[in-house]
């Protein structure tokens, strides 16, 4: 995995993060629901958790699809996929749709996964997944060298990822919990899905043009 | 279109809520009692600094007759900004009007021409029935799955049960009907929620054969129309709880909630005891997981000669106070209570909700007392305060006079009128004397609930506290 790869998973875990529909305005939610700091802190790993799984399935699919075809026709396919998802979610108006306060920590996690994925939150990491390519550990294989290295490698794409993601949504979480306020929400919540969508396309574009 | 930015008129809280900037704008459902002529959304200018202060700037006709348009609500507000879902950048722009009589939902925009709202989209009747089951749609909130529309009445030659549709809040097509289990419950009238406990509150008036030629004195004497509070899981949509607050308690209407999503009490009112005439306040609240209601606020009866009073209720020899409204500031501090029969309006100081404090009162219109309002006080008012609507400040509080076509005509055979007022709530709890649309101001169309622009004390729900 060279340098630049692993900027740009971290900076990505980064952006996740940031995004308040991702996890932090509900841990903070949750915490103001019951008075409780403790409440904001226990409920950030099961969020994390969520979005660790969600982004691991499709690391994982990625990455086995690469011990088996070339990364050529996965980078072309994933990036594709990648242009038409976040076509769809710049041009669409619907939402995800979630009902419910009153989650268990497991519910919680359930809820992240959910909406980690119908951001398509994994599929964002795909030009790291299949140019990130060149080793984990030092082997110089890429992500491409068989089963068992290929789950390696999704796994540590998914710890960078996930850690940057939970730090930024734990700073965030807690400075709005104990300084800012949610008033903060009126001034600085600014529409991260369309930047998202355009994230996705850029994504989709970058793998793309890396291949050709 | 999406906004960069979250609408201005959402809050995170009810304390963020209660610093919004005073409203300038006023949308009032207004109808016509004799269906020749449309319904309309009139259009009032509430800003103190202008030179049409108090009076009717604008109107949007509907294109049909004989919708007897009564409540309505918005298509977004604060509840955008809860965290499991979150959408704060779509707009509040558009009005979701429901026709009590006709069934029709229309949707009207008034983000272009805020003195000449338009027409988006028109509901038939069939909609509503083909895909829910309902029909006589009443109460508009904004919330989690969609827009919650409740109604009165079934559909395809069913009387019942009322229930609640779930429209889909960017389309506006009818998604279905929200109740998967209903339990017991059959009368519909209003509904709101515990937003951030997952619990869903619906109460009970009567199913349309039993409300639309007027109050029926068998039923009614009989205990038939709704003495009850439903209690509803708001995730699965599923009937958890029913409370009885015991038959001689009629017509178990207007639902409101504390705003503070921490908390899980809420004041309902009851318009009328078959024992004696009295109206009365509720409060629910939850204890060790269970749903209980008390009483906390008896409006006795005033008696009165029989010939001083309409056919309806003479033989009882007193005025019903008719509890048809009553709203709680933002702040869940102060409780407003229309008694539409005596002809007064209510506040009381709920901070201990379970010993509301007499905080204020005012006289106006009564089927016996006639009281003029302070700026015509020459003209003996008919009609009595009915729908109330609080800003989100809670500084000043809006009264209409008319409360349903054909209840109006029982209680006010002579004419109920059209008429607007408006108080200062503060120390003091007053008639602003330059607020006072009335008559013909109206055009004849009789006036029933308001909303204010941007939102007010019974529009929004928040996720935060």
């Amino acid at each position: 995995m060279n340098d630049g790869s692993l900027i740009a998973l971290v900076a990505l875990g980064a952006f996740h993060g940031l995004n308040p529909g991702m996890g932090w305005l509900f841990a903070v939610a949750r915490g103001l629901q019951e008075r409780s700091r403790a409440v904001v802190l226990q409920s950030l790993p099961a969020i994390a958790a969520g979005h660790a799984a969600s982004v691991f399935a499709v690391a994982a699919v990625v990455t086995l699809t690469g011990s088996v075809l070339t990364s050529r026709v996965v980078s072309i396919g994933g990036g594709v996929l990648l242009v038409g998802f976040g076509l769809w979610r710049l041009l669409s108006t619907r939402h995800f749709r979630w009902v419910g306060m009153r989650l268990t920590l497991w519910q919680l996690a359930g809820w992240s996964f959910l909406m980690s994925s119908a951001h398509g939150a994994g599929l964002m990491l795909l030009p790291v997944l299949t140019h990130g390519s060149v080793a984990v550990h030092g082997h110089s294989h890429g992500l491409t060298g068989g089963a068992g290295s290929a789950v390696t490698a999704a796994l540590f794409v998914t710890g960078v990822h996930t850690l940057a993601m939970f730090i930024v949504a734990g700073t965030i979480a807690v400075l709005v919990y104990e300084v800012v306020g949610l008033a903060i929400l009126r001034r600085a919540w600014f529409n991260l899905d369309r930047l998202w969508a355009a994230a996705l396309i850029c994504a989709g574009a970058a793998t793309l043009l890396i291949t050709a | 279109m999406a906004l960069w930015k979250p609408d201005p008129t959402f809050y995170p809280s009810p304390r963020d809520a209660i610093s919004a900037p005073p409203e300038t704008l006023a949308y009032v459902a207004a109808f016509d009692r004799s269906a020749d002529r449309p319904d309309a959304i009139a259009v009032l200018d509430v800003d103190p600094g202008s030179t049409s202060y108090g009076s009717v700037v604008g109107w949007t006709d509907l294109p049909y007759t004989g919708d007897e348009l009564h409540h309505f609500g918005w298509n977004a507000c604060s509840s955008a900004l809860c965290p499991y879902a979150p959408h704060p950048h779509v707009e509040r722009r558009y009005l979701i009007v429901p026709g009590l009589r006709s069934s029709r939902v229309y949707v009207i925009d008034v983000k272009d021409d805020p003195l000449k709202p338009s027409i988006l989209k028109v509901l038939e009747p069939d909609e509503l029935a083909k895909h829910a089951g309902y029909s006589r749609p009443h109460t508009v909130h904004c919330g989690p799955e969609g827009l919650y529309v409740s109604a009165l009445g079934g559909a395809n030659g069913e009387d019942g049960p009322g229930g609640i549709a779930l429209l889909d809040h960017t389309s506006f097509e009818v998604l279905g009907r929200w109740e998967v289990d209903r339990g017991p419950q059959y009368l519909a009238y209003d509904v709101w929620w515990h937003i951030a406990h997952d619990v869903v509150v619906t109460s009970e008036w009567g199913t349309p054969s039993m409300i639309e030629d007027g109050v029926n004195a068998d039923l009614l004497l009989g205990r038939k129309y709704g003495h009850a509070l439903h209690f509803w899981d708001l995730r699965k949509r599923r009937h958890l709880q029913r409370v009885d607050l015991g038959d001689e308690h009629q017509m178990v209407l207007e639902l409101r909630p504390a705003h503070d999503p921490t908390k899980t009490y809420g004041f309902v009112g009851v318009v009328v005891s078959v024992e004696d005439l009295s109206a009365s306040v509720w409060v629910w609240y939850r204890e060790d997981g269970e749903f209980t209601a008390r009483k906390v606020i008896t409006i006795p009866a005033e008696p009165a000669a029989a010939e001083d009073l309409p056919p309806v209720i003479a033989p009882f020899g007193a005025v019903p106070p008719l509890v048809t409204d009553i709203d709680l500031s933002v702040d869940d501090r102060f409780l407003y209570v229309s008694c539409w029969g005596t002809g007064e309006l209510k506040r009381y100081d709920v901070t201990d909700p379970f010993n509301p404090v007499e905080a204020g009162s005012v006289r106006v219109g009564g089927i016996v007392n006639r009281t003029p309002h302070p700026a015509v006080p020459d003209v003996p008012l008919s009609g009595g305060p009915q729908m109330v609507e609080v800003s989100r400040d809670g500084k000043r509080v809006y009264v209409t006079n008319s409360l349903y076509g054909s209840w109006d005509d029982q209680f006010y055979p002579d004419g109920v009128g059209a008429w607007m007022a408006k108080l200062d709530s503060g120390q003091e709890f007053t008639f602003d004397e330059r607020f006072f649309p009335h008559g013909e101001d109206f055009r004849g169309l009789r006036p029933h609930q308001t909303r204010l622009q941007g939102g007010d004390a019974s529009s929004d729900s928040y996720c935060y506290p």
